[in-house]
């Protein structure tokens, strides 16, 4: 699923912070350079005619230690004012009777938790997360893993259903949401005839809870079925022949080499997805929300109400309660944690299950 | 998609909160030149050949969705050679809403005029420090000017007034004449009208169209009925005037509800949610033949029923005699730094001129007395809706409404919590009694 949005940044700035380093750190000839400007790279270089010598030195011993601190300094700023600050102002934030019409009434200490953990409908937007998380991403997955060794194969025309298992990672989510709230619209919509056609019967897609997550799940393996199929695809790539060729000189068929080959080397690229489906998936929010029409209440009975959506409608709607918004992000934050964590050692233990 | 998203920008506001402790003292210099501001432009009115040394001022204008305001500016700004109005609209009201939310929070950010919708007006009543008392500006004058309840709306309960009136939304019930035709009912606007005096006569005339054997349904939903019907015949709606939650207790509005849900157990409604792609697609398969529209949807009508139903479609007078459905507000927010420029401009808008520039561009009907019997509105007539006299048809029911108390959840509790219920019973998934309970309970959680 979804990359969470803030982790690009910071990891671009990562790399560039280290690609820095590297020059830096690779190329000591150059300082040595007596036509380069600059009083500090002077240090270095013997200069005994210099009286300040013994300062230089030190300077020069202060900057090896220093300047690769520096060079990562970039990434810790931004994640300090982007990343670590945001969470501790919204954990300062949960602490108050907090709206946004009436201002700060004060320090209420931990009421935010405990009228959220006494909160009906926080639970039922948790549920309803929790629910289109496990419909969405279960098949999501085992579909993209199918999918991506089908396309490992050697087919005709390989090359376009690579690209074309990405195209729904391209489109505008806005426009997927609408033209999948048109295939399950009530009464006109193209869900309900093929149901109808196969006698299957009719399903209130937006007011009951089942098919509406099955809605919204749908929408949500169409546009991240194809992008993690690629990662599966990539990570199979490197998957060295021979190994494939001495299985079947051991005359295991396509199924076992499947099992015991290729997903066991795959695993840390199955881990890596597991973990984003789980951010993606827990946070949830536009998806449910066009499916709705926009209504950020998610259903006439809350049916596919995420937790972010019930947070974006505590904050910024009635009475703009920032306090009460900012502890259930931060639940939401812990929930997250310890899902992805759960996740992490489900998969890693079942798939070294089989590799043994 | 991303929950990051919210909280970063929740933070940001956060941050924005903490700044406005530190600008405190500024606002509080500003509210202090109030009334000094306010005797010079006094004067600058009296000699208006003044205005032309005053100083250059530049006002930010901000509003959601359109206001139809080019002209008004335009007419504004010859008035005033030394202000210039930066109009910026802000999208549509739902992203409008938050972004004032964090820029009043803040301090800064927001324009020296803004729009608010009827329903964050009523937010803001309750929590009025943001917004500037425009009676310290000169505002008594308008007294008298605006419709009573529409006038009152925007004044908090220690007396400031906090929003000037712009456009209201006076209710009739749109019709398909074709259908009513083919149905055997009349299909004239003034005997529609004549059909149904009260809502019962309504409920009488849609058993004659469904039991003509027609093939669409009476109405588009039974949650349609609920605002007019409680406005026409309640001062209070589900908050009473010290702020308690009353929804439960209401008999009103509990009479509205059932005779709502009692529509569409005689097979009357169509069960569509309003606004949504559905309701749109009922409208051009011809699903139901009325609608309680207020001035401001005829235009959605016409953009979703299309040149199809070009002439289907026309007005008549709302069950109940009156009603009104939204309309807006101009306010100045504390942190402008020309209050009196910014109360001029708000003032001029709400002006029955100013709203008879927005009515002719946009549909906005005035809330003006003035303005609403102005033959430039009332002899307006709509070609989509076979040339009803709309303006005519609607003026009236917002004349002879009375003020009601809405509180400062109204809208939210409506559309949030009792409306998605109603629809739920209207659905069948759950009975009257269990929606009606249960949206009781969230209510009392909004707070």
């Amino acid at each position: 699923m979804a990359p969470a949005d803030s982790g690009t940044a910071p990891a671009a700035t990562v790399a560039e912070g280290l690609t820095q380093l590297t020059t830096h750190v690779g190329s000591p000839p150059e300082r040595e350079t007596p036509s380069r400007p600059g009083g500090t790279s002077g240090a270095s270089r013997p200069a005994p005619r210099f009286p300040r010598r013994t300062r230089l030195v030190r300077l020069g011993r202060f900057e090896i230690k220093a300047a690769p601190y520096v060079f990562i300094a970039p990434f810790f700023i931004l994640f300090g004012i982007f990343g670590a600050f945001p969470i501790g102002y919204t954990v300062y934030a949960s602490l108050f009777d907090w709206t946004l019409l009436a201002g700060n009434q004060g320090f209420i200490g931990l009421d935010n938790y405990t009228r959220l953990f006494g909160d009906a409908l926080f639970w039922n937007s948790l549920r309803n997360t929790f629910g289109i998380f496990v419909m969405a991403t279960v098949p999501q997955l085992v579909l993209a893993l199918i999918i991506a060794n089908l396309l490992n194969r050697q087919l005709r025309a390989r090359t376009m259903f690579r690209m074309g298992i990405l195209a729904p990672y391209t489109t505008s989510l806005v426009a997927v949401g609408i033209v999948f709230g048109f295939i399950f619209a009530e009464r006109y919509g193209l869900a309900r005839y093929l149901l109808d056609v196969i006698g299957v019967g009719e399903f209130n897609w937006r007011n009951e809870r089942l098919p509406s997550w099955a809605a919204i799940s749908a929408m949500v393996d169409w546009r991240w079925t194809g992008y993690n199929a690629l990662i599966y695809l990539a990570a199979m790539q490197a998957i060295p022949r021979t190994l494939y060729e001495a299985a079947a000189i051991d005359g295991a068929r396509p199924w076992r080499q499947f099992w015991t080959i290729t997903v066991p080397l795959i695993k840390p690229s199955i881990l890596f997805t597991v973990i984003l489906s789980t951010i993606g998936g827990m946070q949830l929010f536009t998806e449910p929300l066009v499916f709705n029409y926009g209504r950020i209440q998610g259903g006439s009975g809350r049916e596919s109400q995420t937790v972010a959506m019930y947070i974006y409608e505590r904050t910024f709607s009635g009475t703009f309660n920032v306090g009460y918004g900012a502890a259930i992000s931060l639940i939401l934050f812990l929930v997250i944690i310890l899902v992805a964590l759960v996740n992490f050692t489900l998969v890693r233990r079942s798939i070294r299950t089989t590799e043994e | 998609m991303s929950v990051g998203t919210i909280r970063t920008r929740m933070i940001v506001l956060g941050t924005a909160a903490l700044l406005v402790a530190a600008c405190g003292g500024d606002d509080d210099t500003n509210t202090g030149d109030g009334p000094g501001t306010n005797d010079t432009v006094a004067e600058d009115d009296d000699t208006p050949q003044e205005n032309e040394q005053a100083e250059a001022v530049t006002l930010v204008l901000q509003t959601f969705g359109d206001f139809g305001y080019d002209a008004a500016i335009e007419e504004f700004e010859e008035l005033n050679p030394h202000i210039t109005v930066d109009h910026q609209r802000m999208g549509e009201l739902r992203d409008f809403a938050p972004q004032l939310a964090q820029w009043i929070a803040a301090g800064s950010g927001a324009g020296d005029v803004v729009g608010l919708e009827e329903g964050i007006l009523l937010q803001y009543i309750e929590n009025p420090d943001g917004f500037l008392d425009l009676f310290e500006y000169g505002a008594e004058e308008l007294e008298g000017v605006y419709l009573d309840w529409k006038w009152e709306r925007g004044i908090t309960e220690d007396g400031r007034l906090i929003g000037l009136g712009t456009d209201v939304g006076g209710l009739a019930m749109c019709y398909r004449a074709d259908l009513f035709e083919e149905a055997g009912l009349p299909s004239d606007r003034e005997e529609v009208s004549a059909l149904w005096p009260t809502w019962d006569d309504y409920l009488e005339a849609g058993r004659q169209f469904r039991d003509s054997g027609a093939d669409a349904a009476w109405l588009d939903s039974a949650t349609g009925v609920v605002q007019p019907y409680v406005m026409q015949n309640s001062d209070v709606f589900f908050y009473d005037t010290d702020g308690q939650f009353i929804g439960d207790t209401n008999p009103v509005f509990r009479e509205a509800w059932d005779f709502g849900l009692n529509l569409a157990e005689e097979d009357l409604t169509a069960g569509l949610i309003t606004w949504s792609d559905e309701w749109t697609a009922g409208f051009q398969a011809s699903d139901f033949a009325t609608r309680p529209c207020p001035s401001w949807m005829t235009g959605a009508i016409e953009d979703r029923a299309g040149d199809a139903h070009a002439g289907a479609w026309d007005v008549a007078s709302i069950p109940g005699g009156a009603g009104n459905w939204g309309g807006s507000y101009l306010g100045v927010p504390a942190q402008t730094e020309h209050p009196q420029e910014a109360y001029e401009l708000a003032k001029f808008l709400t002006s029955p001129d100013g709203q008879l520039h927005a009515f002719e561009a946009m549909g906005g009907m005035p809330s003006s007395l003035e303005g609403l019997s102005d033959p430039r509105f009332t002899e307006t007539t709509n070609p989509y809706f076979r040339d009803a006299p709309v303006g005519e048809i609607m003026a009236a029911t917002v004349t002879e409404l009375e003020p009601i108390h809405l509180g400062a959840l109204h809208q939210q509790t409506w559309e949030n919590v009792f409306e998605p219920a109603m629809q739920r019973a209207e659905a069948g998934t759950e009975s009257s009694d269990d929606a009606f309970q249960s949206a009781v309970g969230e209510a009392e959680t909004l707070q």
